[in-house]
């Protein structure tokens, strides 16, 4: 038994028999109290009972000794499956994915040490998304705390930074309210990961202790804003009423706050331009007539133009991230800034807002809609007008056409092409998960997302290896749906051991690698900043990906030539039941444009092809 | 600017770290920082002073409300208040210096708390500018050992920081 343990086992053995002399029931009825009976749970079924309250269905995760009495745990009952992993952070990614696509917090289980320091680059992804999450994560026994013990991590330290919350278990009575607090703060107000720090010694199975889960809990810390400021929401009001060139730029917040359809009501009543940054794609249709695009340092020209000269900036549900402001001082320099948001630290951290309004998306942009509504009635012919005129002049930015394709002499496929044949493969409507580089930003920019939670990549953090599990956790939430991944020859390698979960659990994803035989984004800051010295940016000894994914029992396909691109695509989105892996080999020199000038530029200072500048 | 931050936390285990984390975290500056249940064992409070533009305190402020264990706090400085620190300071104390010592620490209405042949320890407690004109009028003496308790304050008048 010990030896089938994988490397991240371990720990202290002698304990772990001790479930024999159990019967295989984790419930047992053996305590009455206040005339009725009352369950009696060893720590690890009351930790498992607990989820099973907060209804999850799955859990992504690796055992290993100090996880090993909640392993048994999840063993004895079948509400919750359990997804096996080859890598932790892969367990972290595909909760996330879970998460994204669906709402719901995703859920993790790693053991202690190495089991948790690898879910780290997973949870500091949530993180900078605000992902709900909730992390467990095995700790060796109370006792041997402190004591540099075999696979001892402190936890709650090394993920601090990186958490909304976390929790030390001290003793098995606190879980149910542990668990109860965890998935509260982890989904309420700006969701974020939460870490349940488990030792080992609270989860023994001969241990029993009374299992009540509460209905309610009370917080005097914490208490997320429920509703926006009515005279804030007012003041707003009347500003937009009078723009004449507004402009709306909606973020993650409101795909994660689910306001897409008031935002969408908003901006057509406002008759309002729209942008959506890379964490809000989907909030407002790309096909839609007043979606300008993505903004920022891959924005198009049309939306940074619009940033930099509108006269109302209303953001929904955005932070003022440095790759959407570029210098800080340069931006929007004539307009008044509404800046709705639910977390008030994200209110003037970096631009100053005129009018900050504090809420969840859904209820600020109610309120807000239900004044426009009535005083759109009213607006002065002089701002209609002006109105009109502003979207002449969009018009004319979008003449530019930024984000055409220069085919070059045809001989090499481009990557914006292979974008452009998912987006007709998948008729524009699948699962789309990415993971970082020029991919990325060639995914965002040229697969048209018309809903929210369809487009999952890791936006703040920008973390290599995120797409593969990404996918796999938004296909076990969507079994029906199509789900692709978008990656790179170096991406895909940073958690390409995944394949082998795939197979296990039958997940039939389609993975389309952009392979230009470098890492694509490294190597166009290196041609554009470092007079061409690729430094470390090209990938010398790649892998037979076809071979490769052949070895894991999946179909891979290879493509080189343009003339057969759409057709293999079509084949690759035909095999519905097969993972199956698309290696394209695209032009190695190709450049992502628009690209924002920097350091010193503002919003329309872009690189839009090389040595081509505004 | 100077600033005094008052703050009530959960007393628990780990909140403390994730004040002190969050300074370094994000680039804070912490000048002192004093903290202790206060009559209610639940809670301790917290008085963080730190040097800070408008811009970095709001900033401070809100990120420490964001911390879920943060109950409450306020920007003392935004009002009037009292905030006082303590010091133990150790001199050597020996022929003509002794009774000038004693002399200094009399005109700063500190207490002498502990007398060794050598050496006298002195106790001061008032506004952080008076513990350092004692540490300037003593310059002569050969301090052997300093010990601040950092700022403690409260807001002024009826304003109180409470449940």
């Amino acid at each position: 038994m010990v030896a089938s343990v994988a490397s991240n086992g371990g720990g202290s053995w002698h304990a772990v028999d001790k479930w024999r002399e159990l019967p295989p029931c984790p419930l047992r009825l053996n305590s009455v109290r206040r005339g009725f009976q009352v369950e009696m749970l060893s720590g690890a079924d009351m930790l498992i009972r607990s989820l099973q309250e907060e209804d999850v269905d799955y859990i992504f995760g690796y055992p290993g000794g100090a996880a090993l009495h909640i392993y048994d745990a999840v063993f004895k009952q079948n509400r919750i499956q359990h997804v096996l992993v080859r890598h932790e952070q892969a367990a972290t990614h595909m909760a996330d994915g879970y998460a994204r696509s669906t709402g719901r917090p995703g859920v993790v289980l790693v053991t202690s040490g190495p089991g948790a320091t690898n879910a780290i680059t997973g949870i500091a992804t949530a993180y900078m998304d605000s992902i709900p999450m909730v992390i467990i994560s095995g700790q060796v026994p109370s006792h041997l705390i402190g004591t540099d013990s075999f696979q001892e991590t402190d936890m709650v330290g090394v993920s601090r930074p990186i958490v909304k919350h976390s929790f030390l278990l001290r003793s098995a009575t606190e879980i149910p309210e542990v668990v109860k607090k965890a998935f509260y703060i982890a989904t309420s107000g700006r969701p974020g990961p939460v870490v349940i720090d488990v030792p080992k010694d609270i989860t023994n199975p001969t241990d029993l202790h009374e299992f009540v889960y509460p209905e309610e809990l009370v917080m005097r810390s914490y208490s997320p804003s429920s509703r926006g400021h009515s005279g804030q929401i007012r003041k707003a009001a009347d500003i937009l009423l009078r723009a004449e060139r507004p402009m709306i730029y909606s973020g993650g917040g409101v795909v994660q706050g689910n306001g897409s359809p008031q935002l969408r009501k908003l901006a057509q009543m406002m008759n309002a331009p729209v942008t959506n940054t890379l964490m809000g794609l989907g909030a407002y249709p790309a096909t839609d007539r007043q979606f300008v695009g993505m903004l920022g340092m891959h924005g198009t020209y049309e939306a940074n133009m619009a940033m930099h000269n509108c006269d109302v900036l209303l953001a929904v549900g955005a932070r003022f991230d440095d790759r959407i402001t570029n210098t800080v001082s340069k931006f929007c320099p004539n307009a008044t800034i509404i800046h709705v948001d639910i977390d008030p630290a994200s209110i003037s951290k970096t631009v100053t807002a005129d009018v900050p309004i504090v809420g969840p998306v859904i209820s600020v942009l109610d309120d807000l809609n239900a004044i426009l509504e009535t005083g759109l009635e009213g607006r002065s012919a002089e701002v209609n007008s002006a109105l009109a005129a502003w979207w002449e002049q969009i018009a004319g930015w979008r003449q530019q056409d930024s984000l055409k394709v220069d085919l070059g002499d045809g001989s090499l496929i481009k990557p914006q092409q292979v974008i452009q044949s998912v987006y007709r493969a998948t008729g524009g409507d699948a699962f789309v998960t990415s993971d970082v580089g020029q991919h990325q930003m060639f995914a965002a920019l040229y697969y048209k997302f018309d809903e929210p939670r369809r487009w999952i990549n890791s936006g703040g953090l920008g973390t290599m290896g995120f797409g593969l599990p990404a996918a796999m956790g938004v296909k076990i939430a969507h079994p029906d749906a199509t789900v692709a991944c978008i990656t790179g020859e170096g991406s895909i390698q940073m958690n390409i051991q995944e394949l082998s979960t795939c197979g296990q659990y039958g997940l039939p994803i389609k993975i389309i690698n952009v392979n230009n035989r470098s890492l694509g984004m490294v190597k166009q800051w290196k041609d554009m900043q470092y007079e061409g010295r690729h430094s470390h940016s090209y990938m010398d000894s790649l892998p037979d990906f076809v071979k490769l994914v052949e070895s894991y029992g999946h179909v891979g396909f290879k493509v080189t030539s343009p003339e057969e691109l759409d057709h293999v695509m079509d084949e690759v989105f035909s095999l519905t039941n097969k993972l199956v892996f698309l290696d394209v080999w695209v032009d190695p020199e190709e450049h992502v444009y628009p690209m924002l000038v920097s350091p010193n530029g503002s919003l329309r200072d872009m690189w839009l092809g090389k040595g081509v500048r505004t | 600017m100077k600033r005094i931050i008052s703050v009530l936390i959960e007393n628990e285990p780990g909140a403390l770290s994730r004040v002190v984390g969050l300074f370094a975290q994000r680039n804070y500056n912490i000048e002192s920082l004093t903290v202790a249940a206060t009559d209610d064992a639940t809670l301790s409070r917290m008085t963080i002073t730190t040097l800070a533009s408008d811009n970095q305190i709001e900033q401070i402020t809100k990120q420490l409300n964001k911390l879920i264990e943060v109950v409450k706090l306020v920007d003392l400085t935004e009002g009037e208040h009292v905030a006082r620190e303590l010091m133990l300071i150790k001199l050597r104390a020996t022929g003509a210096q002794r009774a000038e010592v004693k002399r200094t620490s009399d005109i700063f209405r500190g207490q002498i708390v502990d007398v060794s042949n050598t050496a006298y320890t002195v106790l001061l407690t008032g506004t952080s500018e008076k513990l350092d004109a004692f540490l300037q009028a003593i310059a002569d003496a050969t301090v052997l050992e300093v010990v601040r308790s950092g700022v403690s304050g409260l807001s002024r008048g009826e304003k109180v920081l409470t449940m």
